[in-house]
């Protein structure tokens, strides 16, 4: 069987996602809702509730048969309907197969080093994830998985193995604060911490700082788990841009402060994201 | 007269720049060479254009001086013997630079340095010398087509140079690192491209094609010539195309006539050139770079310019009542791959002189422009402005890149997030040498030192001219051009 996967986005060419240059995939649909969201519009699919299709003015979206149907010939990327979609979705969204991905891929094959998936969350596509990377590393093309690591991965051998690494969002290391963030808790989360750990699975750490949240609390959990390993922790300074207007009320930490966390741990991060 | 006291007179000029412009005078005050009314109309129409050569050119435009020769040899006119230290051979290769003439009476080609500097470099205690020595070239040599090569393989030298360039930021000399993903290693390749990305250079040239075509080794000259070591072009004549599609009733006639017309007179005109170079000027007899067998005329080639395919398209298929845009639609792209492959046919089938490296055939060359080009975009580049997604970009340029020999190269303009993965670069230009694009270069965007089409200049300098100050360089002024009417500062950025 093909499987069937929903994609918000492909960048054919990322500098930020990985090793190299790659190509990223975000795929629509997420487990969580957090406050901090950059890209709410990955969050639900699409109801096909047809509210959108009005605020085109490119001829781009038609509702046909209850379904919502998108030109992506006629888009200019106004993003006009993703801003009037009171469902946090978007219409923009491309069902692709196996198949039609891996054939997209090849375009740029000479140019990357591998393929970063990311969402939305996409680890709720674990089954596509697997047999799409078993197709492409025929094309030495390396897979990674961009994750929130709410699902729990010590059940899923194939996924997990077959995925070269992971990068992986240590939001909050308090259960409560976690899911006030999130709307989730995180017992999973810090399991497939340590469980990837374990595993040689990951790439990246990574925890968004915010002046509201005691993010010294997980920096202090993660830092002794990745101490003799080549695991980068990146921590993310909290921007509104993109932001939900109703949880505008966050606000991104200091330099100053930026300063000292990297005087305590001065060896564990690569580099701070602004 | 009035113009001679107008150079003397001008404050913008240094005094260097002064003797120059008042020798470019003297040279256009008489006409030696005689040339048909069919082609003299074509020159006033700016249909061709042979980018300030001269009336009565007396040397070669471009020329490519054997350096390993004069290392092992040194030279008699000079009296230098072969250097034994570091020091010796910085300061041969210095002195040496000052008697290599061209068109703007600067060297263009300053040896792979890497290699020959190799063998009397120690270690890092010699970083200081090779900083001093680059910044002596950027000083004296005041003109960033002075192009230096490295590469391909990894030497200490070509490691300290890179260094000393990332610390030094000048604009010249210009530097080209020849790359083979078999033979350069990926921590040199890093080096290098953080080094442009912080100071514009070194640009990387796919080694591979380039000696298949040259059949062995090359120097990278000028903006990002190809030439044949221990030669050089004799000149380098270029058509606007655009300002020729101008001419044409519709693309049958443009393809089928006034290609036809524009090589049979710019061929013409070449040869003149050249005949008169070789025989009248007394260039191959007297000078010593000849007599010591620096150069040597069968390495000459002619190099067959053009500009303007993206907007000469854009008018032909206008012509035609379509809409279509060069490096955004499928029978523009093709169509310009019809008129470039066309002008290499006519100009393979006439039969040049004083070419025998090339068998004769002058080289064809993406030129990249000149600051007073309003309405051509350099070579077969996609105009500033339309760049598509970098993916797109290469996969529509690298199919031009087999028909240009002596030059052709697209320039990319990357934001500073990049710095943090220079491998995603290297994968970039990996895939882009097996998709068979012969040069590539970039830039980060808030470098000082940026490249305006081949060339380098300083964005702090042209504040300078904006301010009507004298400066150093006369590739700022040319750069000063390019930014007002090129719009060359504001390529696509690329994340
Ligand atoms: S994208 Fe949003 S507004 Fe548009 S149809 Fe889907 S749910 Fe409705
Ligand atoms: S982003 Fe595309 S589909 Fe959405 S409103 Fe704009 S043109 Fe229409």
């Amino acid at each position: 069987m093909d499987n069937k996967v929903l994609i918000n986005k492909i960048i054919p060419f990322s500098s930020v996602d990985g090793p190299g240059n790659r190509t990223a995939i975000f795929l629509q649909g997420c487990n969580f809702n957090c406050k901090y969201c950059h890209n709410p519009e990955t969050i639900n699919i699409c109801n096909n509730c047809g509210e959108c299709v009005k605020f085109c003015k490119f001829n781009a979206l038609k509702l046909k048969n209850n379904k919502i149907n998108y030109n992506q010939n006629n888009c200019v990327n106004c993003d006009e309907c993703i801003k009037h979609c009171k469902y946090n979705s978007s219409p923009k969204v491309i069902e692709y197969t196996v198949s039609t991905l891996v054939n997209e891929i090849l375009k740029y094959k000479n140019f990357i080093r591998g393929i970063t998936f990311s969402g939305g969350e996409c680890s709720i596509n674990h089954l596509f994830i697997t047999q799409f990377a078993k197709e492409i590393k025929q094309y030495n093309l390396d897979v990674y998985v961009d994750t929130n690591g709410y699902i729990d991965f010590t059940s899923l051998n194939d996924f997990v193995n077959i995925v070269d690494k992971f990068m992986l969002d240590v939001k909050a290391f308090d259960r409560n604060i976690h899911k006030k963030l999130t709307g989730k808790t995180n017992e999973t989360v810090l399991k497939n911490l340590k469980f990837l750990i374990k595993n040689n699975k990951i790439y990246e750490i990574r925890t968004v700082l915010i002046k509201e949240i005691d993010y010294f609390d997980t920096i202090n959990y993660v830092v002794p788990l990745i101490k003799d390993t080549n695991i980068r922790y990146k921590l993310i300074k909290y921007r509104k841009y993109g932001v939900r207007k109703k949880y505008k009320n966050l606000s991104a930490i200091s330099d100053d402060e930026i300063k000292k966390i990297i005087q305590l741990f001065p060896k564990y991060f690569n580099f701070i994201t602004v | 007269m009035n113009d001679v006291i107008k150079i003397i007179k001008n404050k913008n000029l240094s005094f260097e720049q002064k003797v120059i412009e008042l020798a470019r005078y003297a040279e256009n005050s008489i006409a030696p060479i005689e040339l048909s009314n069919e082609t003299k109309e074509m020159i006033d129409k700016g249909i061709i254009c042979d980018l300030f050569e001269g009336n009565a050119p007396y040397r070669p435009r471009y020329i490519i001086v054997d350096f390993n020769k004069f290392m092992k040899k040194g030279s008699t006119f000079l009296e230098l013997s072969p250097p034994k230290t570091l020091l010796e051979a910085v300061n041969n290769l210095l002195i040496f630079y000052k008697h290599i003439p061209s068109i703007t009476t600067m060297p263009v080609y300053i040896g792979n340095i890497d290699y020959i500097l190799e063998p009397f470099i120690k270690g890092d205690e010699d970083y200081e010398v090779i900083k001093l020595f680059l910044n002596h070239i950027d000083k004296t040599i005041t003109d960033s087509f002075c192009h230096a090569n490295i590469g391909p393989k990894y030497t200490k030298a070509g490691e300290l140079i890179l260094k000393a360039s990332k610390e030094l930021q000048n604009p010249t000399p210009n530097i080209t690192l020849k790359y083979d993903e078999n033979i350069t290693p990926i921590e040199f390749a890093k080096l290098a491209i953080e080094t442009s990305l912080i100071t514009a250079k070194p640009s990387f040239a796919n080694d591979k094609i380039f000696r298949a075509d040259f059949n062995g080794d090359y120097a990278i000259a000028s903006c990002y010539n190809g030439l044949k070591i221990g030669g050089g072009s004799h000149t380098l004549v270029r058509s606007r195309l655009f300002r020729l599609a101008k001419e044409s009733k519709n693309i049958d006639d443009f393809l089928n006539n006034q290609l036809v017309k524009l090589v049979n007179n710019m061929t013409d005109y070449m040869d003149k050139r050249i005949k008169f170079i070789v025989e009248e000027s007394g260039f191959f007899e007297s000078n010593f770079l000849v007599k010591e067998e620096f150069i040597k005329i069968d390495n000459f080639t002619a190099m067959f310019g053009i500009v303007g395919l993206a907007e000469a398209v854009n008018y032909l298929l206008k012509l035609e009542g379509k809409k279509d845009r060069f490096g955004h639609s499928k029978i523009a792209n093709e169509l310009g791959y019809k008129i470039i492959e066309t002008i290499d046919n006519l100009v393979k089938k006439h039969k040049g002189i004083y070419c025998n490296f090339s068998n004769n055939k002058y080289l064809l060359h993406a030129q990249v422009g000149i600051d007073s080009d309003t309405d051509c975009t350099p070579g077969c580049r996609i105009p500033i402005g339309e760049e598509p997604e970098i993916f797109e970009h290469i996969i529509q340029s690298a199919p031009f890149h087999k028909f240009f020999p002596s030059g052709i190269g697209d320039v990319f303009r990357f934001d500073k997030t990049t710095r943090n993965n220079l491998e995603s670069i290297l994968d970039i230009i990996k895939g882009g040498f097996k998709q068979g694009l012969r040069y590539i270069s970039f830039y980060e965007d808030n470098a000082d030192v940026v490249r305006i089409t081949g060339y380098l200049v300083k964005r702090s300098e042209i504040e300078k001219l904006d301010n009507n100050q004298v400066v150093l360089r006369d590739t700022t002024v040319l750069g000063k051009g390019a930014r007002d009417n090129m719009k060359v500062l504001e390529r696509k950025l690329r994340k």
